[in-house]
């Protein structure tokens, strides 16, 4: 998976729990201040990357991903193949 | 040697009795005092408004009018009922307990008596105990009453909390039956997260919301699978599920999981908030009021919370 597809695989998920366009999820994306995203959906979000990627997202590193580019940083901090 | 009792007659629920105190609460209300708007309450959380106890309000008073209430709606008279559980954690006084007072005041002074406390699910733990009593002959009817005035233990200037809990009260009278009424009952536990709901150091309630929003919405999908299946009820049979009044979309989720497509889901979340133990006897007692379940359908319940703990039966609406 590229860093480009697990970018697009983010969006899909972004869109299916909030409803937001998969478009607007970019990397400089922050959830709160660009995409009016709430604590409630971020915990829909990482339980679906969760089963997504393969990977576990703890509550306490759930609240360090700011931004989309978080999210792929601790991806690939993971060991989740890009 | 110990005589065996009876151990052959079934048990339902006969009558269900609700309290709700007057003094509405909305969100506009809350957002004089507090950061927060009616949009981000909703939102979050569902719910548009809430019932906050007056002075008269206690938790015994309240748990007493909605005992009244259900023992009318069974047409039971008070000198049957053998025992009283009260199901609560909002006591401010922890000894004495409030079941005896509860007792006494609806008449029933010979009953025994003894409160519950496992938080948000006590009503369905108790609801276990009573239908055992009732089929092992200890009692021919029990009152589990659930009451709680959570705005005593609220932090008014802590909008994470102050937005969700409230006050109420709901009882249901279990008694014989010719049938299952009463499903068995599903539990469990999860002591390692004792620290997500509870009282912080100074003594205020306090809840880590997305920790509590990701165990609910990951495990309690499973566990009202596990209720239905327990009960050898198929999730399309159900009238209806009413899980813990926590948070809508936390109701909404554990809907979609169970997949009860014919059911109606209760939400009452919306207009009385988070009451704690009084939440699913509060929400069944409404869908039955509004004309929303019928005598003899089947309702789902499922409740959990603090401890962490859950429970929950399938049981026949009376």
């Amino acid at each position: 998976m590229s860093d480009e597809n697990q970018l697009a695989a983010l969006g899909e998920i972004v869109q299916e729990a909030t409803g937001i366009p998969a478009a607007r999820v970019v990397p400089g994306a922050s959830f709160v201040d660009d995409l009016d995203i709430d604590s409630l959906s971020m915990v829909e979000i990482a339980t679906m990357a969760e089963d997504r990627f393969h990977v576990s997202i703890p509550d306490s590193e759930l609240a360090k991903l700011k931004t989309v580019g978080d999210v792929l940083e601790f991806l690939a901090a993971a060991g989740v193949p890009a | 040697m110990i005589v065996a009792t009876s151990a052959s007659r079934f048990s339902r629920i006969v009558g269900l009795g609700e309290y709700r105190p007057a003094r509405v609460v909305t969100n506009d209300d809350l957002a004089q005092t507090l950061d927060t708007n009616d949009d981000w309450i909703r939102q979050r959380t569902g719910i548009a408004s809430r019932r906050i106890g007056g002075d008269e309000d206690s938790v015994v008073a309240m748990a007493s009018a909605a005992t009244t209430k259900a023992l009318a709606d069974a047409g039971v008279d008070p000198s049957r009922v053998g025992q009283v559980i009260l199901a609560t954690c909002s006591m401010t006084k922890h000894v004495p307990g409030g079941s005896a007072q509860v007792a006494h005041a609806i008449g029933a002074r010979a009953a025994g008596a003894y409160d519950l406390n496992a938080a948000c699910a006590g009503f369905c733990y108790g609801l276990a105990a009573a239908s055992d009593a009732v089929r092992h002959g200890q009692s021919e009817y029990v009152v589990v009453a659930a009451s709680e005035r959570l705005s005593d233990w609220v932090d008014w200037s802590d909008r994470a909390s102050a937005i969700l809990f409230a006050d109420g009260a709901a009882a249901a009278i279990v008694g014989p039956a010719d049938s299952p009424g009463i499903g068995p009952l599903v539990c469990g536990s999860d002591g390692a997260n004792a620290q997500l709901i509870g009282l912080d150091d100074d003594r205020r309630l306090h809840l880590d919301g997305p920790a509590v929003y990701r165990w609910a919405t990951t495990e309690m999908g499973a566990a009202a699978r596990a209720v239905c299946e327990a009960a050898g009820v198929e999730p399309h049979e159900l009238a209806a599920v009413v899980p813990h009044q926590a948070n809508l979309r936390i109701v909404s989720s554990i809907a979609k999981q169970l997949g009860a497509s014919q059911a109606v889901v209760a939400d009452d979340v919306v207009e009385t908030g988070n009451t704690s133990a009084a939440s699913v006897p509060l929400a069944l007692a409404r869908l039955r009021r509004e004309g929303k379940v019928a005598t003899g359908d089947l309702a789902l319940t499922l409740a959990f919370g603090a401890g962490l703990t859950w429970a929950g039966s399938v049981v026949t609406v009376p």
